[in-house]
């Protein structure tokens, strides 16, 4: 039954949000660029070499291990240029802030953003700031727009992969949504999950400069690795079969997984690249990959084939599965 | 070393698999699992593909999201109108569709609907917001009864008098006596519920393995424990032996856990229930007892359950007796979709349908 409201899930990053974008917001702005809903967007004006990109935060709690609203704010942005390879040149910034939110709270998410976007470098050059009442906000919400330069040669576009590539990933997946379900629902399993929130223009700058014919890299974000390369599949009409025990997750993490009945690959990240690149130049993609400091785990964890256009795991039984885009939010189990 | 490493363990899921099929007496052999767990295991891990010819693994009635029927919905929708009703839920329940809509969408339509991880997270709520009304639906087979049970038996010693409980409980061994009684499924035998059989006790399924002379093997829910027990079961029914065994016995006793059960039977009675798709099944479901009867949501909004006949086309009924597989459902993957679900097995975490369109199961 089809809905007449916006649900929660519309925002879970799955299949609705897809629905949301294509079927509803993209066709009123009736525009090639942003019908390609890609992760960034290029200017003409300037023969495709500066691209532009949005993203809105409204995580809870807004300080988590490993980060807060603000780090991800500026670390969501710049991963964003750099799914396009592009250099960060400026960030924008907007606050929509709740009346009553605290001070120290607004100055501790400033300066993670400060030193965030430092380490990058990427200047904030211009911002707006609006307060709601109390009620109508949740604290704080941030929104993001980053424009970015991308290298003369560079040219990362999902068009480009064909069979035979290799998938490829900066490190284990799903710890971004672990840590926030636990910081949320104050589940402590031993040791705390942190995010693994960080931005990668360092990663792909070292990817770029030893092998520049990288076809493409997207962002796991929501809806996780299983998200962006159904979305592949179904662009590009090639299969993709990855292998589930070359996938890293961290232990704990798989642990909060099980009790809850989650599925690590369908989660959130914040630190993590796929990359897809030519077999031939697979091994000097990790090795660049590896040498960036944080990224010794990048590992190869699947290939692209002209077989039947669907995302298959290989089971360590040998058993194969195949993967959907996930739909929604994934529910913890019942039993 | 993880615990359950020896039973994920790939060396020990190839051994397990070629006694499996060195013990096959061939021709064609139907195991049932009744737990949606073990549907969404099977799936997850590919395990049918490891199975020799002719040796099927079909799903049952094992999904309480699933077998909750469409009447229990409206109800909570019902409910959800009134001023100062609040929904509370756990997250499964909240895209199952009603004969109107789902939660998800009264949710949306500003509706308090809450999802929880814990019943007893309803009675701190409670507390802290006297002038609601909060209506919890209650579904679960045997693992969650007791939970609920014991959260009645803590909102009786708080005195809450602002808490309600819309109870669609079911009971596993009635639902396996109707399916065998009513000779639609041939079964050969029952890959049992591995955390249900830790609260009744693996000695709770002799009365089915007597009955009816089919084995009854409760397994665990790693991939070596889901073998070990299609392993046991392939042993008994090639020796024509029947009986109960536990392949689960790092968690599960013959008796069960008496104190669970204890609290169950002390707050809840069974009664006759509706199953969704399946219809009634005489003590298979479980009410409020009398001196509990007040925190029965029915009672205190004046509802009365209507039988609903399913949406036209349906497959749940059949799929949950294990008569089809969900892709021989004409609307599967066609107009029932997860986004667009017509019955409940499409979008509980453990429907068979959810399973099979999740993992992509090929199974002719």
């Amino acid at each position: 039954m089809k809905s007449e409201r916006v649900l929660l899930a519309h925002g879970s990053g799955g299949r609705l949000t897809r629905d949301l974008i294509e079927k509803i917001i993209a066709p009123v702005f009736d525009n090639p660029e942003l019908g390609r809903l890609g992760d960034t967007s290029a200017l003409s004006e300037t023969g495709n070499r500066m691209v532009m990109t949005t993203d809105s935060y409204v995580v809870t709690p807004l300080f988590f291990p490993g980060g807060d609203i603000g780090k991800l704010a500026v670390c969501g942005t710049v991963n964003d240029l750099a799914t396009a390879g592009a250099k960060p040149v400026a960030l924008s910034v907007g606050f929509i802030i709740e009346e009553g939110f605290s001070f120290e709270s607004l100055e501790k998410i400033l300066l993670s953003m400060k030193k965030t976007a430092d380490s990058v470098p990427v200047p904030l050059i211009t911002g707006d700031t609006k307060v709601v009442e109390k009620g109508r906000g949740h604290g704080i919400y941030v929104n993001t727009t980053g424009i970015g330069t991308v290298p003369d040669g560079i040219d990362l576009s999902p068009e480009r992969i064909e069979p035979g590539d290799v998938v490829l990933i900066n490190g284990p997946v799903g710890s971004h949504e672990a840590s926030i379900i636990c910081a949320r629902n104050d589940f402590t399993l031993g040791s705390e999950i942190k995010s693994d929130c960080a931005p990668l223009y360092s990663l792909m700058e070292s990817v770029l400069e030893a092998v520049p014919e990288v076809k493409c890299a997207r962002d796991p974000t929501r809806g996780g690795i299983v998200s962006v390369l159904a979305e592949l599949v179904e662009s590009s009409g090639y299969g993709v079969a990855l292998d589930e025990e070359k996938i890293p997750v961290m232990e704990q993490v798989g642990s909060v997984c099980e009790i809850l009945g989650m599925d690590p690959l369908m989660m959130a990240n914040e630190g993590k690249m796929i990359i897809i690149v030519s077999d031939e130049k697979a091994g000097a993609c990790l090795e660049a990959m590896r040498r960036v400091p944080g990224f010794k785990e990048s590992k190869p964890i699947g290939t692209v084939h002209a077989g039947k256009a669907r995302l298959t795991l290989k089971t360590p039984y040998g058993t194969n599965r195949v993967l959907t885009m996930p739909m929604g939010n994934q529910l913890p189990r019942i039993c | 070393m993880n615990k359950q490493e020896p039973f994920r363990n790939k060396n020990n899921v190839i051994a397990v698999t070629e006694k499996i099929k060195r013990l096959y007496p061939g021709g064609s052999l139907k195991l049932m699992e009744v737990c949606g767990t073990h549907t969404m295991a099977i799936a997850r891990y590919g395990l049918r593909d490891l199975m020799p010819d002719g040796l099927k693994l079909i799903s049952g009635p094992g999904c309480p999201v699933c077998v909750t029927p469409a009447s229990i919905i409206n109800a909570a929708m019902e409910i959800s109108e009134i001023p100062g009703s609040v929904i509370v839920t756990f997250g499964d329940m909240l895209c199952v569709p009603g004969s109107e809509k789902s939660l998800e969408v009264r949710k949306a339509e500003g509706a308090d609907v809450r999802v929880l991880y814990s019943v007893f997270d309803m009675l701190e709520m409670a507390e802290k917001e006297k002038d609601k009304n909060f209506i919890f639906i209650s579904v679960g087979f045997e693992t969650t009864t007791p939970g609920i049970a014991l959260s009645a038996l803590e909102a009786g010693t708080r005195d809450l008098s602002n808490i309600f409980y819309l109870v669609a409980n079911r009971l596993v061994i009635p639902a396996m006596d109707a399916l065998c009684g009513s000779g639609e499924t041939r079964i050969d035998g029952f890959i049992c519920p591995g955390h249900v059989s830790v609260v009744i006790g693996y000695g709770a399924y002799r009365v089915i393995a007597d009955k009816y002379g089919l084995p009854c093997v409760v397994a665990g829910f790693e991939p070596v424990d889901i073998l070990l027990a299609i392993s046991e079961l392939v042993e008994r029914v090639s020796n024509k032996t029947a009986g109960v065994a536990n392949a689960y016995g790092r968690v599960v006793t013959e008796k069960g856990n008496l104190k669970a059960m204890e609290a169950m039977n002390r707050v809840f009675r069974p009664v006759t229930a509706e199953w969704r798709g399946i219809g009634s099944i005489p003590g298979s479901g479980l009410a409020l007892r009398k001196e509990f009867i007040r925190f029965d949501a029915l009672e205190k909004f004046q509802i009365e359950l209507s039988s609903l006949p399913d949406p036209p086309g349906c497959g749940c009924g059949d799929v949950l007796k294990g008569i089809i597989i969900p892709s021989e459902c004409g609307l599967f993957g066609k107009r029932c979709r997860p986004e667009s679900p017509i019955g409940p097995c499409m979008v509980s975490s453990e429907g068979s349908c959810a399973a099979y369109y999740k993992y992509g199961v090929d199974d002719g």
